[in-house]
């Protein structure tokens, strides 16, 4: 068996909601990629769009700098709503 | 279907097989929403300890102990290759399935079981083994598939059999692997769990068709429990006492539950069931226990057992020399689409 490129696979299950990771596949080229995702991974109606992507274009963030690389976010807590007082009577907010 | 040093269903509920997949589906985004587990990632012991401990998934491209990626390797492999060869002892009815819907139906299930091979070999490419390698390992015999699919499917009866008692003790086996702590696995397993409940069912009609039938019918539903009971009892793999996998594997919460006790809940529902079909369990030995509050039963050969898994059982030979005959004979194709791959991208360099 030769190393057939490998694809990610994306499924939107339905109008409305976004593609969402379901696996992977081998397959020769992405029209292929498409139709072995839509026999493996659609057989009982999960999805009304596929998107198949070659696992080589995916630039993935590295686990190992895990804390490092999202620790900006960490100490921002005036992004979220909760950290404010809403002064009392103040309606709507 | 399913490997036979496997782990079963998640124990205790009185809820449906489908009701447990639920439940370990909702578990998965209950942990996943309780937040980042705290801990050092550089401590990488720690910090995977700690995922484990938390109940939270580990993903590929965490750090894990060797022994996990290799276990899990093995496990996931042997699976994926259960559920090729499975293929083989129900597609040769499909030509002879007693009626279209019945054909369609063996037809559904085959394709599913193609399918549930391919998610498997997905998620234990994400271990870092590629899949050229992992269909080298099947074909050389270096890993091994479930023990169960070298026995013959002689007649009909025997495709209701398989979905009753093979495929019902598949998912007893398999339910508590969509808990498992490996996140690809886990996800593969909810998949495969939920197709695999209507496979069960399929199987569990045609015997109760056979045996509400005429007395020849009722006489060949009755032969195939007769054939398929033990072997399904084995799928469990060796009593707990020569486990050798099962302490380590309970620890990193990839198994739930010990061989024996997967068999017994496998044994107390098949009871209830054979009671509706109409169909004797070839057991003497089978009753309640009131005191242990579950059904003493005889065990499974497992010298028996042990001489299928080495190579002696009725169909291995047969089975791996379709599997490789199938590989070579498909040759051409994947050569053909991989020319034909190659030469639309000369077309668009152009």
């Amino acid at each position: 068996m030769t190393g057939e490129p490998l694809f990610e696979v994306f499924v939107r299950p339905r109008r409305g909601l976004s593609h969402t990771h379901v696996g992977s596949l081998h397959a020769p080229d992405a029209e292929l990629a498409l139709r072995n995702a839509r026999d493996v991974y659609t057989r009982r109606e999960e999805g009304v769009s596929i998107w198949v992507v070659p696992a080589t274009a995916i630039t993935a963030s590295s686990p190992d700098e895990k804390d490092s690389f999202f620790d900006p976010a960490a100490d921002k807590v005036y992004r979220h709503p909760t950290f404010y007082d809403v002064p009392d009577g103040a309606k709507h907010l | 279907m399913y490997g036979n040093d496997f782990a079963g269903p998640e124990a205790g509920s009185d809820g449906g097989l489908l009701g447990q997949v639920e439940a370990a589906e909702a578990a998965l985004r209950a942990a996943a929403h309780r937040g980042r587990v705290e801990g050092d990632p550089a401590a990488l012991q720690d910090y995977f300890d700690a995922v484990i401990d938390a109940d939270q998934k580990i993903e590929p491209r965490d750090w894990m102990p060797d022994a996990y990626r290799r276990g899990l390797v093995r496990q996931i492999a042997q699976h994926a290759h259960s559920e090729i060869i499975g293929m083989q002892p129900e597609g040769s009815w499909i030509t002879r399935a007693p009626s279209l819907k019945r054909k369609a139906i063996l037809l559904a299930k085959v394709q599913d079981e193609a399918g549930h091979g391919l998610y498997l070999y997905a998620a234990a490419e994400t271990l870092g083994v590629t899949r050229a390698e992992l269909v080298d390992m099947l074909l050389d015999g270096r890993q091994k598939y479930s023990s169960i699919f070298n026995y013959p499917t002689l007649t009909w009866a025997d495709i209701g059999a398989i979905g009753w008692l093979v495929d019902g003790a598949a998912i007893v086996n398999q339910v508590p692997l969509c808990r498992c702590s490996y996140g690809p696995y886990a996800r593969a397993m909810i998949r495969i769990c939920k197709e695999e409940s209507f496979h069960q069912r399929q199987g569990y009609e045609i015997l109760h068709t056979l045996s509400h039938g005429t007395p020849e019918q009722h006489a060949m539903a009755q032969d195939a429990v007769d054939r398929w009971w033990y072997p399904s009892l084995a799928m469990f793999g060796p009593p707990d006492t020569d486990s050798t996998h099962s302490a380590q594997s309970m620890a990193w919460k990839i198994k739930r539950f010990s061989n024996d006790d997967l068999r017994q809940r496998f044994v107390d529902m098949c009871v209830q069931q054979a009671g509706v079909l109409g169909l004797r369990i070839p057991d003497p030995d089978l009753r309640w226990n009131s005191e242990r509050q579950a059904h003493d039963y005889t065990a499974p050969d497992f010298d028996e057992l042990m001489r299928v898994i080495k190579g002696d059982g009725p169909c291995n030979a047969e089975r791996m020399a379709h599997r490789r005959r199938a590989h070579s004979d498909g040759a051409w194709v994947r050569e053909a689409a991989a020319a034909y791959a190659a030469k639309q991208e000369e077309v668009v360099a152009v």
